[in-house]
């Protein structure tokens, strides 16, 4: 079965076309040619991008695919959570694509499809604790299969990536700041500034508000920013990186899990990957990460998400309706019984 | 032309921040809109979590940064709506977000970093403005028609 996958939720216009178990094309307009036309700009969030994005992003998966429309045997789309404007894009070419070609349309959670990624590439047995870091999100999950998800904790103020993506502007790091702050971490002393590590004793809840006002403070007292840069960057990462490890290694280890999964953009952080690894090494702990298209949002993970839905025999009226709201708890009473 | 009143607090901890969110929330009614300046780390965001609280939102949502997402809904007897600008640049984009309708609807609207925009806000506009004068503390001014 190929099933075409959309994603318009967020800031990325992505298709995808996806086989039970290979990933044949995915294709994301921001990092492809597609959107070579619009380069140099500064990527915003408007349903108008996505709408001048949205054709060349579903022709260039075509072609790398190699089929045509009506070769695709279902249409899977990111249905929330978001913005509407946003979302209708994708919403719009997925009811019109199942509509003219007679296939059936599923939606699909974008949490869910980061929560899940890396399934669209390998098997990973249940259960397994899920942590999703992205500019949006931070959630701790124990995933127990598809569509039983249990939300352990989450942020309560910014998330990770967001505070990756400010402190590089307070470091004056072109945006986006977490690509950024990686590279210049590496040539900085990690233990340089002991920046605070927010409720790291603290159950399963995340704060990064507090650190990201610190790394201000900091900045604001020194008096040259380009000799400290990369030592601030380096600690400000470490301070986040050592939150993560350890609340996800806590969860593993409460709930008895033998396998951690990690997804969300800022999974592809370097120091991230690496201590997360050595960690889930010393205490027995099987640590996945996504390959890096995997991360960041794109639509594969989509189209994987739909297939199983599909293969569960779940599809979706052919007036699916996007959703602003809906937190992955909604998904199971809605779509798996 | 109605008199403009402001009222100028100190706050000395993100507690004290989210308490004066909590009291204005008492005096908000359905279709106000407050919109929030102060720079990175000033408390807006505190200052929401506060208005939600006095609003009667649900506890066990938490609110959280909309920087990257953009708007957050929250339901409850009055709802909020939580938006932000930090990311946007072009004022076509914060109409396209459908800020009126989020601004006519049904609930209370909470915007940061709107002075990017200012001049798509209404006289009615309840402005809170936040200055950092120390390591926690904050000057807290609450600008509204009386």
């Amino acid at each position: 079965m190929k099933v075409l996958g959309i994603e318009t939720s967020c800031d990325e216009t992505a298709v995808a076309v996806k086989e039970e178990s290979r990933i044949l094309a995915s294709v994301v307009a921001s990092q492809d040619e597609v959107h070579a036309p619009f380069g140099g700009v500064v990527p915003e969030l408007a349903g108008r991008r996505h709408l001048e994005l949205i054709l060349p992003t579903l022709r260039a998966a075509l072609d790398r695919a190699g089929i045509s429309p009506d070769q695709a045997d279902a249409i899977a789309v990111t249905s929330g959570p978001g913005l509407v404007v946003c979302l209708l894009v994708g919403l719009s070419l997925a009811r019109a694509l199942a509509y003219a070609f007679r296939l059936p349309l599923v939606g699909v959670n974008h949490l869910e499809g980061h929560l899940m990624a890396i399934l669209a590439e390998k098997e990973i047995p249940f259960p397994f604790v899920g942590l999703v870091v992205s500019g949006g999100h931070t959630s701790l999950y124990i995933v127990e299969g598809w569509g039983r998800y249990r939300l352990l904790g989450q942020t309560l103020d910014d998330a990770a990536g967001e505070a990756f993506d400010k402190v590089a502007k307070l470091l004056g790091l072109p945006y986006p700041g977490g690509r950024e702050i990686d590279a210049l971490a590496r040539t900085g002393d990690p233990a340089a500034v002991a920046f605070p590590r927010s409720l790291l004793k603290d159950g399963f809840k995340f704060s990064f508000s507090g650190l990201k006002t610190a790394v201000l403070r900091r900045v604001e007292q020194l008096r040259d920013l380009d000799s400290a840069r990369a030592d601030i960057a380096a600690s400000f990462q470490e301070a986040v990186v050592e939150v993560l490890v350890a609340k996800a290694l806590r969860a593993a280890r409460e709930f008895r899990l033998p396998r951690l999964v990690v997804s969300g953009g800022v999974a592809a952080n370097s120091r991230l990957r690496e201590n997360m690894l050595a960690a889930g090494q010393n205490a027995g702990l099987a640590v996945h990460f996504p390959s890096l298209g995997l991360c960041t949002d794109n639509a594969a993970m989509i189209a994987h998400a739909g297939l199983e839905r599909l293969q569960r025999g779940l599809a979706d009226p052919a007036d699916l309706m996007p959703r602003a709201v809906w937190p992955l708890s909604g998904v199971r009473s809605s779509h798996f019984t | 032309m109605k008199d403009q009143e402001e009222e100028v607090h100190v706050s000395e901890s993100p507690e004290d921040t989210r308490e004066l969110g909590r009291e204005l929330a008492k005096r908000l009614k359905p279709g106000d809109v407050v919109a929030l300046e102060g720079g990175l780390g000033a408390g807006k965001t505190l200052f929401v979590q506060g208005l939600a609280a006095g609003l009667g939102t649900d506890p066990g949502i938490p609110v959280t940064s909309p920087s990257y997402t953009l708007v957050h809904e929250y339901p409850g007897p009055v709802p909020l709506f939580h938006l932000d600008f930090y990311r946007l640049t072009r004022k076509e984009s914060v109409l396209e977000l459908g800020v009126e309708e989020y601004f006519d609807g049904g609930g209370v609207s909470a915007v940061e970093w709107a002075e990017k925009f200012a001049e798509l806000f209404g006289p009615e506009t309840i402005w809170v403005k936040i200055e950092r004068n120390a390591e926690e503390r904050r000057r807290i001014t609450i600008s509204t028609i009386a």
